[in-house]
């Protein structure tokens, strides 16, 4: 299959090791991976803060550099739901709607399509660890990612899965939120954070980067030696 | 910036900072979640249970016109007096006009949000009325002189112990730690209230259309004899609160008591069709209805929220929330808080004041997925905040996403800037966590990530060549 990369921007420009990930995982599964450089952003903040007009501007970016692609994939539940489930609402009533719509549906969330697609559980990883999966909020509950990561993650060899109790608690990132409501955000964090240390496991994993800035944030400046992985690295690891 | 925003600000950063707090609501919701989680495994299906509720609500909100004008003619029909309030002031003017036409002197209530909503209590007070609440946790708030901390649970921020202080103060009590002392304390004073009073003020769970009747859920018995004792029995409720059908009840009874507190059935269940009828022994010998508007159909003449109507105030979605978790009820300023609160509070009192409790969200989708009549809440709070940048925008985000826009609009600019990020963020180090920091709210307590070496783009171009 040919396989566009979708990388959100702050992929692109802090994790670009999840990104190679990917690259690897879907070419050791014998598929042609396809990355379009003229994306740039899908769009979320403006749109996460109320600002369509401009979030419009960045997603017909992302549409025109996937026009042609077969099937994108993107290891970002976050980036993935702007796509499928929110372009359609940002584009509704304009000229590019229907655009929106197909762009959409040939979107997919990087565990979803190794699973819901190809048809793999298996990938062939080696990991030595414990590990704690977090759902971000978007690919729980947006997409209905439950049970593909940890699929996933029952195939790599050494991997010993540890579930924690807030494992669909949110971290309290949700973009500028974090920001402009800080104490809040920051909040959440220890829950979630408190949380993942409560297991034991020694790596926490999600399949949304940006969840796991908020966690590895946290957990560094706490000097905690828990490591944060994206799902995408535990699966290239050999 | 508003009052009420910076309101929010100084009392979520206030609340969040007490750790101790925090722990003290996570674990009352602890016990919740596995008590509503038994009693939803009881439902042959739950989703399925969760379809029908919406879909009868979409049917009732859809057609308020015809739903309320059969309750009314029905329950009229038994003697029942029906007001239509088009606002909290004409609610209020009402409510005080029976009250003083029929020399009432002293009034009890039963749990009611729609009374905290329009101010009731004060209003009566200043009138010289003798107001007072019988569910306990009401009861507990109006001596403390606080409202409700939550829709369902209005007391649930306070300890044994400082209950048992304020009993102490205020009744002179002996000091325990045995809830079921404390409610005895509570008790024994409102047996004497319940006598006294010639006036029995109660709230409304449901109302239904085909027989013209209202259902009222409790635990505690209080709003029995509220609505009893007294020889006026006032209830008020939103527009919203109409069913089609008495057999509805079937499925919102136990809804409202699974989603709202964990349990089976609400402990006492009660339907009123009108007040005493010619021949009965007892009960009230007027029924007032109190219909109240006061913004709601407003909210009913946009189509993008018009499901929020649907809300049965069981308070599940706050029990969920992650922000009301961590901030509490009082950060809100609101009557109705949490994410419910935070998308129809907007509608009823001004977007302008109200839209940064639309912000106030991570969009974790939490509370959507526990509603059981399905309303779409963390979308609506994304509506909200469209609509608030749209009619109030706030000039520094305006220019911030201009400027976003701008840049992500064009790939060419994205990798010129994604360059002079690598050049400049050595000087954020310099200036890490202090006041210089420009990304102070991020690094005061988390560790800010540093830019790769080279964006995945450019080792992309260098790997394979331009390979598209």
């Amino acid at each position: 299959m040919r396989i566009s990369l979708f990388i959100p921007c702050f992929v692109d420009q802090l994790y670009p090791n999840v990104a190679w990930s990917c690259v690897r995982v879907l070419e050791n599964l014998g598929h042609e991976v396809l990355f379009p450089e003229s994306q740039s952003c899908c769009g979320q903040p403006p749109f996460n803060s109320g600002y369509w007009d401009e979030s419009r501007s960045a997603a017909r970016v992302t549409m025109k550099a996937f026009k042609d692609a077969d099937v994108v994939v993107g290891p970002s539940g976050s980036c993935v739901t702007m796509i499928k489930v929110f372009y359609p609402d940002l584009f509704k009533g304009e000229p590019d709607e229907l655009e929106a719509r197909e762009l959409a549906a040939k979107t997919h969330e990087f565990s979803s399509f190794l699973v819901n697609v190809l048809g793999v559980t298996d990938v062939g990883a080696k990991f030595d660890g414990k590990v704690t999966f977090h759902d971000g909020c978007h690919g729980l509950r947006e997409l209905g990612i439950k049970s593909e990561p940890r699929a996933l993650l029952a195939n790599v060899k050494g991997l010993e899965l540890i579930e924690m109790c807030e494992a669909e608690t949110c971290c309290g990132f949700g973009g500028t939120f974090a920001v402009k409501y800080a104490p809040i955000s920051t909040a959440m964090d220890e829950v979630k954070c408190a949380s993942i240390l409560e297991t034991g496991a020694d790596t926490v994993v999600s399949n949304d980067s940006s969840c796991l800035m908020q966690i590895r944030g946290m957990l560094e400046k706490e000097k905690s030696t828990v490591r944060s992985l994206h799902l995408a690295e535990i699966l290239a690891s050999k | 910036m508003a009052t009420q925003s910076a309101d929010f600000q100084t009392l979520s950063r206030r609340y969040t900072a007490d750790k101790g707090f925090r722990a003290f609501i996570q674990k009352g919701m602890s016990g919740y979640y596995k008590k509503r989680d038994l009693n939803k495994a009881n439902f042959q299906d739950w989703q399925g249970a969760r379809d029908l509720a919406a879909e009868i609500k979409y049917e009732a909100i859809n057609h308020l016109d015809k739903y309320l004008l059969e309750f009314e003619a029905k329950i009229t029909a038994r003697g029942a007096k029906v007001f239509w309030a088009q606002n909290a002031e004409s609610a209020r003017d009402y409510i005080l006009k029976v009250a003083e036409e029929n020399n009432v002197r002293s009034i009890i209530k039963s749990k009611t949000m729609t009374s905290e909503e329009i101010h009731l209590n004060d209003a009566l007070e200043k009138r010289g009325f003798g107001v007072f609440e019988s569910d306990l946790g009401e009861y507990i708030v109006q001596l403390r002189k606080e409202p409700p901390f939550h829709l369902v649970f209005p007391a649930m921020h306070l300890t044994r112990g400082q209950i048992s202080d304020l009993f102490q103060k205020e009744l002179g009590s002996e000091p325990t730690d045995e809830p079921e002392k404390l409610t005895m304390i509570a008790r024994a004073v409102m047996r004497r209230k319940y006598c006294e009073a010639d006036m029995g003020i109660s709230g409304t769970n449901f109302a239904v259309a085909e027989t013209g009747m209202i259902s009222i859920t409790e635990n505690e018995g209080n709003a029995r004899l509220t609505t009893s004792l007294p020889k006026i029995h006032v209830a008020l409720l939103g527009i919203e609160k109409v069913l089609p059908k008495l057999e509805d009840l079937s499925l919102f009874l136990p809804m409202l008591a699974t989603a709202g507190a964990g349990q089976t059935m609400t402990c006492y269940n009660t339907m009123y069709a009108g007040p005493r009828q010619p021949g009965e022994p007892d009960g009230p010998e007027q029924l007032h209805i109190v219909l109240l508007d006061n913004r709601r159909t407003e909210l009913l003449a946009d189509a993008e929220q018009r499901d929020s109507l649907g809300c049965i105030r069981c308070g599940a979605c706050l029990n969920v929330c992650p922000i009301f978790k961590n901030v509490g009820g009082y950060s809100y300023g609101t009557t109705y808080g949490g994410p419910i609160g935070s998308v129809i509070t907007p509608h009823l009192r001004g977007l302008k004041n109200w839209k940064h409790l639309s912000a106030a969200s991570s969009l974790c989708g939490a509370c959507t997925e526990a509603c059981p009549v399905k309303i779409d809440l963390h979308h609506h709070l994304l509506q909200n905040r469209r609509n608030g940048a749209k009619s109030s925008p706030n000039p520094l985000e305006k220019v911030s996403f201009g400027g976003f826009s701008l840049l992500m609009g064009h790939p060419a600019l994205y990798r010129l800037a994604s360059g002079l990020g690598r050049i400049f963020q050595p000087l954020q180090g310099l200036v890490n966590g202090t006041i210089l920091d420009p990304l102070r709210a991020w690094t005061g307590s988390r560790k800010f990530p540093t830019l790769a070496p080279q964006s995945f783009q450019e080792q992309w171009k260098k790997d394979r060549g331009g390979k598209k």
